[in-house]
């Protein structure tokens, strides 16, 4: 074990994914010497060569192609989008193109190995374009798997699943928990399972259930509702696509209320999703409507961040309707 | 000095600009209209078994074209495109290729299918979208693909396969194979971004692949001068750094041999190249289109004589390779033996309904099961709605 931030974890994932499979190449911009703007493929190039680690030029539609060819032919390029606000220029490239590959070839030829690594969020006064969380537009998308990690422990065995994953998988990392989160993470080779949530916290009255960075967000209102005696259960996703509805579902049945935060804006965003399954699969044990506490309907501002955020007394407020309802 | 903005600096004193058209490139022609080599063309090896083969290709693409544009009128299948008018530019590229090389193609590239190995029957099962189609009956007509013969599955998007295109040359580089990869597109698809990503991505990385470029005049009803306003799109390759030819699209000869040295070069110097077919889209655009309303019938008759298929043949006759009889009895027999297999094409069953689910994922997820379920169910409780699959499940 050792102590490892989000990004060093992300890092030695990286390397130990290299280092296993000579198919697994790190390209996107800034990624190669540099080590990438937020550091995260530091030091693979001088390690791998520049074949395997290289920066391409700034063309998000570029990378994607790049990356869709080069898992076509049978390798597993990790490709990176800068922020995951740019991602929208690959848009064609990873919803027409990466997961429809093995739907419309039937299995003659597939993007597999194929993952998009992409800083994601808020949090960080990035404004319109440093802190989106656009999952809920590939939650869409057939094809694609999509993963969010909310610590360091956590991304290195979900990235090494999903590099490991045999289809393709887009992997947004909470940019705002690359250095502030700090833990102990194991050396070794390890994976996670994509599609399992995580139960962290046991409870009666109510389910609260987020992911990413929001995780922190919701765990502070769940002290503060713990101390006023409501017995919280908190539920990670982790997935967002395949996500585990028998976790969530199971819990809601138990606790008969839901409060989901997702800091993505409400309309359209994958809340609303989990709301109307969990409706439908829970509609006899709910004691009250379920709760959605998400980002406004509006892009991302920058001086009233904080006003934007679902943070968390937005999330004890919804916890306390919740369960005096 | 070092130089970080990779450009070569001459410094001149007086303001003068380069003019947009300073680079026009000259379209290679080898074989002439009566099938007689130009004075001092140079005419590519190529043995009769392979000239053959290419003649072979490009007429049962021809009649197939025929055949199924007419298919699709009868209402037999649902749509078609033909490549009537660029049989050459597909065939004769496809032809100096090793069976090996990946072939990425837009969708009128069948003629580079065809000289793969794609049977007739494979065509046929795709153009019905029946079980026996590898795409198991999910994409368009002319959707092809198969990976056998390296032929990565066609999709609608345009320009899309280009930059994978690179990536995947990329990868055969990396993995150190002496195959390169096939780059087709129209004119139209390389005004897409795509088309400035992958060139350039493949510019930058040394990526082998050859870019080639079916320049036939139109986009659906847009003219090339609305497309744009350079010297065609070979120019476009040297602004990116790469070397770039533009070749007659309707002389195989000329075809053959820019494609054979270009792949000799993109394997040797690991570098990119672009090739531009000149040659005229005949047909419609596709059967949902009608060109009267965007072009002259005058302009259509003054390409058709520029027919690709009947100057090769003049050129196979005088070589001693072809008799005209005996072609004539051939192609009479290809006709018949495509009605017999769309006959039997069209009575095979559709793909059976677990095919809706498979292949999303690796391994369907829950969600995809349930959904399964859930539509069987339903279609047992309605089958005289759903005659396709009803009754073909437990």
């Amino acid at each position: 074990m050792a102590k490892m931030n989000m990004l060093q974890a992300i890092n030695n994932a990286l390397d130990l994914a290299m280092a296993k499979d000579d198919g697994v190449v790190c390209f996107g911009e800034d990624v190669g010497h540099f080590g990438g703007v937020f550091r995260a493929t530091s030091k693979l190039q001088e390690k791998y060569g520049k074949a395997r680690c290289f920066n391409t030029p700034l063309t998000e539609q570029g990378i994607a192609g790049f990356a869709n060819g080069m898992a076509a032919q049978g390798m597993k390029p990790v490709a990176e989008i800068q922020f995951a606000d740019y991602i929208f220029p690959a848009f064609d490239q990873i919803v027409n193109e990466t997961a429809k590959f093995r739907y419309r070839s039937g299995n003659e030829f597939n993007v597999g190995g194929l993952v998009f690594r992409t800083p994601y969020g808020g949090g960080i006064a990035g404004g319109h374009y440093h802190s989106q969380s656009p999952e809920a537009y590939f939650a869409h998308t057939p094809g694609l798997k999509i993963v969010v990690p909310r610590d360091p422990a956590q991304a290195k065995g979900l990235l090494l699943a999903s590099i490991n994953c045999p289809d393709p998988v887009i992997f947004f990392e909470p940019k705002k928990l690359y250095r502030a989160s700090v833990g102990e993470v194991s050396e070794e080779y390890y994976e996670i399972p994509l599609g399992k949530a995580e139960v962290l916290q046991q409870g009666k009255d109510v389910t609260v259930l987020a992911w990413g960075a929001q995780m922190e967000t919701i765990q502070k209102a769940v002290d503060m509702a713990q101390a006023e005696g409501i017995s919280c259960e908190v539920i990670d996703l982790r997935s967002i696509q395949p996500w585990d509805v028998d976790t969530v579902a199971e819990s809601v049945m138990k606790t008969g209320r839901l409060v989901i935060n997702h800091e993505a804006p409400l309309t359209g965003g994958f809340a609303a999703e989990i709301a109307s399954t969990i409706q439908k699969k829970c509609f006899l044990h709910l004691e009250s409507p379920i709760e959605r506490v998400c980002g406004l309907d509006i892009p991302y501002p920058l001086a009233l961040e904080k006003e934007y955020v679902p943070d968390h007394l937005k999330t004890y407020e919804a916890i306390k309707r919740s369960v005096n309802f | 000095m070092t130089n970080p903005n990779n450009a070569t600096i001459s410094t001149v004193h007086t303001a003068e600009f380069t003019s947009g058209h300073a680079l026009q490139i000259p379209t290679l022609r080898i074989l002439q209209d009566d099938g007689s080599i130009y004075p001092g063309a140079e005419v590519p090896q190529l043995d009769k078994a392979t000239a053959l083969k290419m003649y072979d290709s490009m007429q049962f693409i021809r009649i197939l074209d025929e055949r199924m544009l007419a298919a699709q009128r009868q209402g037999r299948i649902s749509f078609y495109m033909q490549c009537l008018g660029e049989e050459a530019a597909t065939v004769g590229s496809a032809a100096a290729l090793d069976d090996k090389d990946m072939i990425m193609a837009q969708y009128r590239e069948q003629g580079a299918l065809r000289y793969r190995g794609f049977s007739l029957e494979q065509f046929m099962n795709q153009l019905f979208s029946n079980e026996k189609d590898l795409g198991k009956g999910r994409q368009m007509p002319v959707h092809y693909g198969s990976q056998d013969i390296y032929y990565m599955t066609i999709s609608s998007p345009l320009g899309t396969q280009i930059p994978q295109a690179s990536g995947y040359a990329y990868a055969q580089k990396l993995r150190g194979l002496k195959n390169t990869t096939i780059c087709y597109f129209g004119e139209g698809a390389a005004s897409e971004g795509d088309f400035h990503a992958g060139l350039n991505m493949a510019a930058v990385h040394k990526a082998p692949v050859i870019f080639f470029c079916r320049n036939n005049g139109y986009a659906i009803s847009t003219p090339a001068n609305e497309q744009f306003k350079g010297d065609g799109i070979a120019c476009r390759g040297v602004g990116y750094g790469m070397k770039a030819i533009r070749v007659d699209g309707a002389d195989i000869l000329a075809v053959y041999k820019a494609t054979q040295m270009a792949r000799d070069y993109a394997l040797e110097h690991e570098e990119p190249i672009l090739i531009e077919s000149i040659a005229y889209r005949l047909g419609a655009h596709s059967s949902s289109d009608d060109p009267s309303g965007y072009r002259s019938k005058e302009e259509e008759e003054l390409w058709r004589k520029n027919d690709p298929i009947s100057r090769y043949r003049l050129w196979l006759v005088k070589q001693g390779w072809l008799n005209e009889d005996e072609d004539k009895a051939k192609s009479d027999a290809l006709r018949q033996e495509i009605l017999d297999a769309l006959k039997v094409a069209e009575k095979v069953a559709k793909p059976g309904i677990e095919h809706l689910m498979s292949d999303v994922y690796e391994t369907p997820i829950p969600l995809l099961n349930e959904q399964l379920e859930e539509l069987k169910a339903h279609i047992r409780k309605y089958p005289d709605a759903y005659p396709v699959t009803a009754g073909r499940f437990e």
